[in-house]
């Protein structure tokens, strides 16, 4: 009987790093099956590509900085990175496009800084500002939703998205039949409205015709989809619920307050939180705990920071979503607001 | 029965709910029975002061007898838990988390049981507190729920902290211990006399008892107790939620007050006092009983024993005999914890003894307690800080203590930490914080230790730097002093000179014979005329004695002149000290000043002796300065008016001038006083051997002679001789006069080796003085 002399506590909750990413990860699958549901294989064949890529960088970095590979792949982090890059991506984005966005992300904005838990950075958001800035075109041609779409014969498979993706792969096997598929894309409701011109609001809303039901439906199905898995990561208390919160309430009251002064000029509430990637940013994004506020008034600031930065960038920036570049800014100042908001210690009289 | 927690209660932030393996071993009675062959009781059981060995080895010693007593207030008494013999005194582990070995009463029981006579407390109502809490400190109580303080120190807050809340501590949180549940379960009445007893003691306006909503048996008991004693009115039993760590002293006064213990204070800061229900029994059976605190009650539990369950178990008994009892399974036993599974420590030795603070022996599998995880990297999810019941950012403490940034963990209140647990047990990184954390403290600790000590260093050094500094400016400002009184006692020769007939040369051309000669003698001789006669007078007085003597060509003449001289260097030299010192009193000039007055004080024995001084004697030792002071004016005038045109510094005194003068007429003081003749102290067979001594040769010591003197007169008769070697033009007479001196320093104190050193200095300060300022008479 050899006798351990172990420092207190002896007991700790089962589980691991990886549990919890795992728990996220099953959490993107609601948002990720309406996706599918209405744009078809190309986001799913783009979560797999980008998950080989990111299981490949990080083995690579992790085996290069000599530290055990497999203690680093198991805690799933670089697999949850490919997999919000992955939604996040147009669904039919070229192959390489994923690549860049991954690798990048993986190797720069993580393992350069440190590997996991030390990069201040959002490293999906990271590799996704990359190829947003760097390859405009591919980036904004969303595709339309296909379900709903009125020919048939235009609905997309799963070997027709992986042709879109992977062009190459079409020439080397032959015996598939070769029928050049021309996806039909269009810009998602933000982006439309964005590029109304000079139209009014209601202008816009009765020209834009397909934006106005179509579309708009999906992107309301799929911002619902998240907020499902979002809220299902509070109730599992992998998150707190400040910061979605925060960040939902700053962007609806800037758009309400904008909205209701200038309906004609300004997309009203609905549009902004349900339109485009806010729901996945605010759930799945912006609560990256590694570069995140941490204390409670911390993260209520960082939240509400996100959601008026999302907006202003919104309207006044050059793109029509802005979930990357506001929390790639809010990373910059977690530090900060994490310096300003320390709880008040039991005992203590107030916070320094 | 309602076992729903009270609604009215608060909460503390954070807080988990570990699985409570309470069960296992609630479901037999209290044991009682064991006897082990070896009781081991450490010295230390307790905070404070390691308790003091009342008995040797070999005696025979009756249960419940002291053996070994408090040693200070914050200590405790240590009793025999049965009777037997003492067999060994010595170093032996103790069960603590440092593994260190402390000194231990070993007992061999003799089987018989037998109890000393005991001396309980018929009615503690009627005695008073201080009695009361006597009994309860001559019991050897601490502390039971784990810290293991001394009761009676807690039980008597100071004065100015009234209590008004008593708390007695059942919510016993950690997982797999019912030590406090079994003991309320079946002791409930004694805890509640316990409780009775302590309010009495502290009279609290009222009493709560904090107990952990799973433990509906002990809430039943504890219950019917209160209601069988009546003291509903005053006891008021809590029933708290089941949460981690509601059993922390400041959580439960959160809960059940909503109060926070102030950073850095005390329960009693706020009124409250919380004891453990284990010592509230251990009170009862002091008081009501008589007995010392001998045994407690543990929960032995864990799957690496056949059965668990809890024992009264007597202090001292080893272990091994307590896992031997509850039938270990050594080869599934993989971790042995002492406490519980959150703050417990664990043991690698089977043969520590039970101590007061033994609450849990907890033998664990490898499956119970499974060897920790590997750590991963902290991805910052705040699971901890949602944990933390001290509303702590563990995870921003964490990075702070692993990258040794310990100023920033400070600020982040590190040291508010309690140790729970309780963010390690939610990490999903598994990462080991509390160790990070003590790590940290540890640290802390350590630095400022050594900030402490290196400041200790700092300021020592600064000190001698000061004081170097401070002797070097006093030289430099006397060698100053020395040439313009030099100076000026020159011009005021020549002008005497003119003034008054050649005889006045005379002296001048004697002191420059003297100065070869080095005759000290003028001063035994020539003080006698000075002092006796024209101390009081005036110059008409003093200019014939002058006449009278020169004739003789004596030493004594020599002297005289010689004294002449020197009381107007003495006279300069304090007009320049006292312009110098009108710009401000430096820091050094006020020492000049205090040690002036040290000095002076250190021998009121000469105030009577002094003729001079006699009438003018003041009760301070600024009055004395004073007095001395004017005395030297008077001897000034009165040796040489032309001289002297310094009449004026007698008005108006600073504490500069008053030292100045106090040191001046120190030197002057030796004379007069040796002049006076009249007393035949050791002070004056001084003088007379040193007049002898410098006759004969100014280097020869005369040992025997000193070694009679009292220190005091040594240092006078130093600066005695330190005044005559101002006079020296030879700077080699200086510098042998030195010898004996040093010879002597050994018996002095510091003040007159310091005094001795500085009529030292001013002598060879002198001699080059006086030495250029013959060279300028020549």
């Amino acid at each position: 009987m050899s006798l351990l002399r172990v420092s207190s506590p002896h007991m700790t909750r089962p589980g691991n790093t990886g549990d919890v990413m795992l728990l996220v990860i099953m959490a993107t699958l609601p948002g990720l099956a309406m996706l599918t549901w209405f744009f078809g294989w190309g986001t799913f064949i783009n979560i797999l590509w980008a998950s080989l890529v990111a299981i490949g960088c990080e083995a690579l970095i992790v085996a290069l900085r000599g530290r055990p590979v497999r203690h680093y792949l198991r805690d799933y982090s670089a697999i949850l990175t490919a997999v919000l890059l992955g939604l996040s991506l147009p669904p039919l984005a070229p192959w390489w496009l994923t690549l860049i966005a991954v690798s990048f992300a993986i190797i720069v904005a993580k393992h350069l800084y440190g590997g996991i838990g030390q990069n201040p950075f959002n490293p999906a958001m990271v590799g996704y500002a990359l190829v947003l800035i760097a390859f405009p075109v591919e980036m904004t041609s969303w595709l339309a939703p296909q379900t709903l779409s009125i020919t048939p014969g235009q609905s997309m498979g799963f070997i027709d998205a992986l042709f879109a993706i992977f062009p190459f792969l079409s020439k080397i096997s032959l015996s598939v039949s070769v029928e050049t598929f021309d996806a039909v894309t269009m810009a998602t409701p933000l982006d439309a409205f964005k590029h109304k011109g000079a139209l009014t609001a209601e202008e816009f809303w009765s020209t834009e015709l397909i934006v106005s039901t179509v579309s708009w439906k999906a992107w309301q199905l799929v911002s619902i989809g998240f907020l499902v898995g979002g809220i299902y990561l509070i109730y599992r208390k992998i998150f707190t619920w400040h910061i979605p919160v925060s960040m939902l309430a700053a962007l609806g009251i800037m758009s309400l307050i904008f909205w209701s002064t200038d309906p004609s000029n300004y997309a009203y509430p609905e549009l902004h939180l349900l339109g485009g990637a806010t729901m996945l940013g605010a759930f799945f994004i912006a609560t990256d705990p590694v570069t995140a506020a941490t204390s409670i008034k911390g993260k209520l600031y960082y939240g509400a920071g996100i959601g008026i930065l999302v907006y202003l960038i919104r309207n006044w920036g050059n793109y029509p979503d802005a979930i990357a570049f506001a929390v790639l800014l809010m990373n910059f100042v977690a530090p900060l607001i994490d310096h300003y908001t320390q709880p008040r210690t039991y005992g203590h009289k107030s916070t320094k | 029965m309602n076992w729903q927690p009270n609604k009215h209660l608060h909460t503390f932030h954070g807080g988990i709910h570990p699985p409570e393996n309470k069960q296992q071993s609630t479901r037999a009675a209290i044991e009682t029975t064991l006897l082990p062959s070896k009781l081991i009781l450490p010295l230390q059981q307790h905070i404070g002061q390691q308790a003091k060995t009342l008995v040797q080895v070999g005696d025979q010693v009756l249960k419940g007898q002291m053996i070994a007593e408090p040693n200070g207030y914050v200590s405790a008494a240590v009793h025999a838990p049965t009777s037997g013999t003492v067999t060994a005194i010595e170093a032996h582990a103790l069960p603590h988390p440092s593994g260190l070995s402390e000194q231990c009463i070993i007992i061999e029981p003799d089987g018989k049981d037998e109890w000393t006579q005991l001396t309980p407390v018929v009615d503690y109502q009627q005695l008073a507190k201080a009695d009361l809490l006597q009994h309860i400190s001559d019991a050897g109580i601490t502390g039971l729920g784990g810290a293991g303080f001394p009761t009676a120190v807690k039980l008597n807050p100071s004065e100015d902290l009234p209590i008004n809340t008593l708390i007695l501590n059942a919510a016993e949180c950690e997982p797999y211990i019912t030590a406090d549940d079994m003991l309320m379960r079946e002791h409930a009445a004694e805890v509640i006399t316990g409780l009775q007893i302590m309010a009495h003691i502290l009279q609290p306006e009222k009493c709560l008892i904090g107990i952990e909503v799973n433990k509906p048996e002990a809430i039943a008991a504890l219950q019917h107790a209160v209601d069988e004693l009546q003291l509903t009115e005053l006891i008021t039993i809590e029933r708290i939620p089941v949460k981690y760590p509601s059993g922390g002293e400041k959580q439960l006064i959160q809960i059940l007050t909503g109060m926070e213990v102030p950073n850095g204070g005390i329960p009693a800061d706020i009124g409250m006092v919380c004891h453990n229900v284990g010592t509230a029994v251990a009170v009862s059976r002091a008081i009501i009983k008589g007995e010392p605190l001998i045994s407690r009650i543990t929960t032995i539990t864990g799957e690496a024993v056949s059965r668990q369950g809890n024992i009264e178990v007597l202090l001292g008994t080893p272990i091994d005999t307590l896992l031997a009892h509850f039938g270990v399974k050594q080869d599934k036993l993989h971790r042995l914890v002492m406490g519980g599974p959150m703050m417990g420590f664990t043991l690698d030795d089977v043969s520590l003894p039970v101590v007061k603070a033994t609450n849990c022996i907890l033998a664990a599998t490898r499956k119970e307690l499974p060897d920790p995880a590997p750590e991963q990297a902290c991805i910052r999810c705040g699971m901890c800080a949602e944990a933390c019941p001290a509303s702590l950012l563990p995870q921003q403490l964490y990075w702070f203590s692993k990258s040794r940034e310990f100023d920033k963990a400070l600020s982040h209140n590190l040291l508010d930490c309690i140790e729970c647990g309780a963010c390690s047990y939610v990490c999903p990184s598994n990462i080991p914080l509390v160790q990070y954390y003590r790590f940290a403290k540890g640290e802390i600790r350590i630095e400022e230790h050594e900030r402490t000590a290196s400041d200790h260093a700092r300021q020592r050094f600064e000190a001698r730097t000061a004081r170097l500094e401070q002797e070097e400016a006093e030289k430099e400002a006397k060698r100053q002093a020395r040439a313009e009184a030099a100076a000026a006692a020159k011009k005021a020769k020549e002008a005497a000179s003119d003034s008054n007939d050649d005889k006045a040369i005379d002296p001048k051309a004697a002191v420059v014979q003297a100065a070869l000669e080095r005759a000290k003698a003028r001063k035994a001789k020539k003080a006698a005329e000075t002092a006796t006669g024209e101390v009081a007078d005036d110059t008409p007085s003093k200019q014939p004695a002058v006449d009278k003597d020169t004739p003789k060509l004596s030493a004594v003449e020599r002297a005289k002149a010689r004294k002449a001289a020197r009381a107007a260097e003495q006279g300069n030299e304090q007009t320049t000290d006292k312009a110098a010192k009108k710009g401000g009193l430096s820091a050094l000039e006020k020492a000049k000043a205090k040690r002036a007055q040290q000095a002076d004080g250190s021998k009121p024995s000469e105030q009577p002796e002094s003729s001079s001084k006699a009438e003018k004697k003041g009760p301070s030792a600024l009055e004395r300065a004073k007095a001395k002071r004017a005395a030297e004016g008077e001897q000034l005038t009165n040796s040489d008016t032309a001289a002297v045109d310094n009449t004026e510094p007698a008005k108006a005194m600073s504490a500069l001038e008053k030292a100045k003068a106090k040191r001046a007429a120190q030197s002057s003081d030796a004379e007069s006083t040796a002049a006076a003749a009249a007393p035949v102290s050791a002070l004056e067979r001084a003088k007379a051997k040193r007049a002898e001594q410098a006759q004969q040769s100014p280097s020869e010591p005369a040992a025997e002679e000193k070694k009679q003197l009292s220190a005091l007169e040594r240092a006078k008769l130093k600066r005695a001789q330190a005044a005559d070697n101002e006079a020296s033009v030879e700077t080699s007479a200086a510098s042998t006069t030195d010898r004996p001196d040093s010879a002597d320093k050994k018996p002095m104190s510091a003040l007159e080796r310091a005094k001795a050193k500085r009529a030292e200095q001013a002598m060879q300060d002198a001699a080059e003085d006086s030495a250029a300022d013959t060279e300028n008479r020549d």
